[in-house]
């Protein structure tokens, strides 16, 4: 199955990747590659088949409501593009 | 014809958690920004969620407390979308298979009827952090301390009609919840924030186009923001226009409403089941254990306050609502052996008091057992009810018993007759006109003249004469 | 035959005989440690199999690790040199995962297995050269330029752990850790003439392993021998209550049953491994080595893994899908790249994600994208899933039969780099014999058995699920009698 190049920025925005015009057309090329590949899954038949999310069937593990993780913000915002009173800084959110 | 307000609520309640759903980062209100955001929460690369026990209780016990179906299996699904308060980029939430099944909530409505509430669903999901926005020279500071706190969201189904039923709803919840102890119930911390999905139509007609109010965190913002979103769409609507679909803010200072331009953009949030979760599963005998561990529950409560203190029921409904009110009316109860007296002083001076200073009850100045032993001495006749109300003032602002209050201050009710009959007879010589009128008076106009030489009594004696001993002596003197 | 008392010998020994060599005091974990360092320095230009080499870190180890053999406190593996795959979190050194997401990330935390092999002693020489995020199968699309092919510099090294295998072929570390998403580990194992193996889901902690796709992904050792393997793959395993996705259950001693007999054994040998797509040339090389094991006593069971032709179409659904999530927190707002000067939020997000990530990167994200996507989710993850559950039953149905299945690793030799061309599908086909074991959640790994135009071919050996020890074994048996694992190739000159 083919796909159309506006899906493609749709999807992209979905992302938040920006796609300069070259990439985009090289990008809906490729995509319709690989959904030509995904798409032999149609033949298989799986009436009646439960899903399977995960390899193991085990059931998810609960941890005790104890604190363990003391204040790490000098050492976590090291490696942040940017600070400011302790907060991480982006372009201003309009709600 | 009129309108017909439908009314559906998502409410998101923060669990009273020491730590946050999926990390050991502590959950405490009012921290340092991002001092209680680790690894994890900042999802950093590599790092994976462990689910807390403690959140899954509380949710079973919610969902218990409402008489849901609670699944076998649940399962945590991935929300995606971007924005800086979410630092996955999805929220980890459950969509498919919640953790809390279709319950009700009743409900009470002041003309003393009550309405059901049916529950579609709860389920357990991660808050966000916050951005705030004052100004970082035109940017947004993102504080995290708040990513990751557990939260159940409680999605109602349209069976709300009215403001009043969505408040009275909202009341039952909070009420529900911190007698649970799940939730601190501190609305203004946003420990419950409330959506409201309405939309008006014609009664009968089929459901119109609603809008979603978002992260409403009073009761009375809640009440306000209603009445204007379904004026504003009746509006609309009567002027030949229609009303579209699209999620609202209400500012509770401006008492104005908006609609959010960035939730529009189409959202497509590709849920599908978290890889580094597995099903929790939930055992029978568990939940056998937290059903025994259930607490008293605000309609149980009122219909034994109705029951073991002979209240009427909108006392009962009063003092049952929150844990806290019920706890300090019932060990007044207990201090005082007055069960009407307790219920009349907690609801009427002691809520007034506390009201005036805005105090909650837990941290009311005046103990629940110096309130009883104040109310044990009007029962005795210590006091009188009018004294009483000094004496409250005093354990109010200075502290101490009722009874050293009443003897420091000398409050002693007068009962020697001896003495009460001296100032009777002062009384009756100090007004002969008085006296002349009363006796020459009929029947009917004699209890009213009475009050006249009572009121006398009372100020001579400081209040303190005990009223029935100075009824009967001066009838007889009068006579 | 090695001289142990000749230092500039020490690359020729394995890993345990490193280890032994070190228990002996033949000489120094510094020793080695600088050895190997020299190596690198000398060599790696040739291969750009590191992405980060840490000198100073690794001598400051070695010395650690001299001081607790001296206080009589050393574990086995204390003292031995070896390299991380650059998708392990290493705190205080950068972890890029192959990508200019994160060329600035200095990790703030260790990962699980750094953890448990700082706890040995082990000597981190650094970290290796991977495809970006650890997508891909020939090492083209790591940010850091591709990792070149000891056996002939031409050729890609197979992916995504290209790095570390090719500083294991070319004698640069004995050992290096890897991860396994849909071949990673065995198909690079296979191109450059080594051991690796990918233990069962649940097996290896995943915390501070930067997750590609979360229900694929798994951690394993590459070396030159079954052996050596053992011995990494014991130290790695095991229980973590930071992992809910891995399973509390002991360790066994994997050296233990390596020597044990084959006789009886049941190898299952599935059609549709040895069906059109598969390299003439190779599959003699595998057919060769199925005679080698009959002659050590085992039996080889003709089975059928009906829907194998699935596996791949099946992946490239589920793997993008959890990529696309899982890389969404790459945002230029915590860590990682952000743009110059973005315009507003939107912005932010858009260049910093487009300038981070690489073309392959960037496709799965929207492939994944879709294949979530509203109207699209029951057509491809679903299905996806479901066909995900036939291919384990398959698996599960198969083993009722056999002890162990064994096949080709990867469809050909290693291949020339740019020979894939533009259509991606070329590529994933490369992974077209590993990707259901990732699916089904089994352990499989990859041991040379031969050569082709003098480059080597993988054997795969996948086992039932835990069942590491008796793949190891089988493995260990074949390198006792034969020498593909013992070959090297001629030093690249520089
Ligand atoms: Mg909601
Ligand atoms: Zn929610």
């Amino acid at each position: 199955m083919a796909i159309e190049r506006q899906q493609v920025e749709q999807l992209a925005r979905l992302a938040r990747l920006s796609l300069d015009e070259s990439t985009l057309a090289r990008t809906t090329a490729s995509l319709g590659d690989v959904l030509a590949l995904i798409d032999q899954l149609q033949a298989a038949d799986t009436t009646g088949i439960e899903p399977m999310a995960h390899p193991l069937d085990a059931v998810q593990r609960l941890r005790d409501d104890v604190v363990t993780e003391p204040n790490q913000r000098e050492a976590l915002q090291a490696i942040a593009p940017a600070v400011q009173d302790g907060l991480f800084l982006v372009p201003k959110v309009i709600e | 014809m009129s309108w017909e307000t439908v009314i559906g609520l998502e409410i998101h309640v923060q669990l009273a958690t020491k730590t946050k759903i999926f990390s050991g980062s502590s959950t405490a209100f009012g921290a340092e920004p991002n001092t209680q955001a680790c690894a994890i929460d900042l999802a950093l690369p590599g790092t994976l969620p462990v689910l807390n026990a403690e959140a899954v209780r509380m949710a079973l016990l919610f969902g218990l407390a409402i008489n849901a179906e609670i699944p076998k299996r649940s399962v945590f699904e991935r929300k995606n979308y971007f924005y800086p308060d979410l630092p996955k980029g999805y929220q980890t939430s459950q969509l498919a298979e919640p953790i809390v099944g279709a319950g009700y909530i009743d409900i009470d409505l002041a003309n003393g009827s009550s309405k059901r509430v049916r529950i579609h669903h709860a389920h357990l999901e991660e808050d966000a952090g916050k951005s705030l926005h004052e100004d970082f020279a035109g940017q947004s500071g993102i504080d995290l301390n708040r990513a990751g706190t557990p939260l159940i969201e409680i999605v109602t189904e349209p069976d709300i009609r009215t403001a009043e039923e969505a408040v009275a709803f909202a009341k039952k919840l909070h009420a529900i919840v911190t007698t649970l102890g799940i939730c601190d119930g501190e609305m203004s911390q946003g420990s419950m924030r409330f959506d409201v999905n309405i939309s008006v139509r014609k009664p009968g007609a089929p459901l119109g186009t609603r809008t979603e109010t978002k992260n409403l965190n009073s009761f009375r913002f809640m009440e306000e923001a209603i009445a204007l979103e379904v004026e504003r769409q009746i509006d609309v609507i009567e002027d030949g226009g229609r009303v579209i679909q699209e999620t609202r803010l209400y500012n509770g200072d401006t008492k104005t409403a908006r609609s959010m331009r960035s939730k529009e953009e189409a959202n497509d949030y590709r849920y599908f089941p978290c890889p580094d979760l597995l099903p929790v599963v939930i055992e029978d005998s568990y939940l056998a254990q937290l059903r025994a561990s259930l607490p008293e529950l605000p309609d149980a409560k009122r219909k034994r306050f109705v029951e073991q203190y002979g209240l009427s029921q909108d006392d009962a409904t009063q003092l049952s609502a929150e844990r806290a009110t019920s706890e300090f009316y019932e060990q007044t109860v207990t201090a005082s052996g007055d069960a009407k007296l307790a219920a009349n002083w907690v609801m009427v001076e002691l809520m007034a008091a506390l009201k005036r200073s805005n105090l909650a009850v837990q941290h009311s100045p005046v103990s629940s057992e110096q309130l009883g032993g104040m109310i044990a001495r009007i029962k005795d006749g210590t006091i009188s009810g009018k004294i009483a109300k000094q004496v409250f003032e005093l354990m109010w602002t200075e502290g101490g018993s009722a009874d050293d209050i009443i003897d420091k201050q000398g409050l002693k009710q007068v009962s020697d007759s001896g003495a009460i009959e001296k100032i009777v007879d002062d009384i009756i010589a100090a007004n002969p006109q008085q006296v002349e009128n009363y006796r020459g008076a009929s029947e009917d106009k004699r209890p009213k003249m009475l009050g006249f030489f009572v009121g006398q009594i009372m100020k001579v004696s400081q209040g303190k004469a005990n009223p029935q001993q100075v009824n009967e002596i001066l009838l007889k003197k009068l006579s | 035959m090695i001289d142990m008392h000749n230092l500039s010998d020490i690359h020729g020994l394995t890993l345990a005989q490193t280890a032994h060599a070190l228990a002996e005091k033949k000489f120094s974990s510094r020793e080695v440690t600088q050895h190997y360092l020299d190596r690198i320095a000398r060599l790696d230009k040739n291969y750009n199999a590191f992405i980060t080499v840490t000198a100073d870190l690794a001598l400051a180890e070695a010395d650690a690790a001299d001081a607790r053999r001296a206080a009589g406190n050393a574990a086995f593996l204390t003292g031995v040199p070896f390299a991380h795959k650059d998708i392990f979190c290493t705190q205080g050194v950068r972890t890029s995962c192959g990508s200019r997401m994160l060329d600035n990330f200095i990790s703030p935390y260790d990962a699980t297995v750094v953890a448990k092999y700082r706890e040995q002693g082990m000597v981190m020489l650094g970290k290796t050269n991977m495809d970006e995020f650890a997508m891909g199968s020939s090492n083209e699309t790591s940010f850091y330029g591709p990792v070149k092919n000891p056996w002939d510099t031409g050729c890609v090294p197979g992916g995504s752990s290209g790095g570390s295998a090719a500083s294991v072929a070319a004698r640069l570390v004995p050992g290096a850790t890897a991860t396994d998403t849909g071949g990673s580990i065995r198909q690079p194992a296979a191109l450059c003439g080594i051991t690796g193996l990918k233990p069962t889901y649940g097996r290896v902690s995943r915390w501070g392993m930067i997750a590609f796709a979360s229900s694929l992904d798994q951690a394993g050792p590459m070396a030159r021998t079954a052996e050596d393997v053992a011995l990494m793959l014991g130290a790695m395993a095991g229980f973590d209550p930071k992992d809910s996705t891995v399973l509390d259950r002991p360790v066994p001693d994997y050296t233990a049953t390596l020597a044990n007999d084959l006789t009886g054994l049941k190898i299952g040998v599935p059609r549709e491994y040895f069906g059109e797509g598969l390299h003439a040339d190779t599959a003699t090389q595998v057919q060769n080595a199925l005679r080698e094991y009959e002659k050590l006593g085992a039996t080889l069971v003709d089975i059928s893994l009906p829907h194998s032709a699935l596996a791949v179409p099946a992946y490239y659904v589920i793997a993008p899908a959890e990529c696309s999530a899982n890389l969404s927190r790459f945002d230029g707002v915590r860590y990682g790249h952000r743009c110059e000067k973005p315009q507003d939020l939107n912005d932010l997000y858009c260049r910093s994600r487009a300038e981070g990530f690489g073309e392959e990167v960037k496709r799965r994200i929207l492939v994944g994208a879709y294949a979530l996507s509203a109207g699209f989710y029951d057509a491809y993850y679903r299905k996806a899933q479901q066909v995900r559950r036939l291919i384990q039953q398959d698996f599960v149905d198969a083993f009722k039969q056999v002890d162990v299945i064994m096949g080709p690793t990867s469809p050909s030799p290693a291949f020339a780099f740019g020979s894939k061309g533009s259509d991606p599908v070329a590529m994933y086909l490369e992974d077209i014999y590993t990707i259901a074991t990732n699916l089904a959640g089994l352990p499989g790994m990859s041991l040379p058995c031969g050569f082709v135009d003098s480059k080597p071919v993988g054997l795969q050996i996948i086992g039932n699920y835990f069942d590491e020890a008796r793949m190891l074994n089988v493995a260990h048996r074949y390198q006792l009698t034969t020498a593909w694992h013992t070959q090297s190739p001629v030093e690249a000159v520089v």
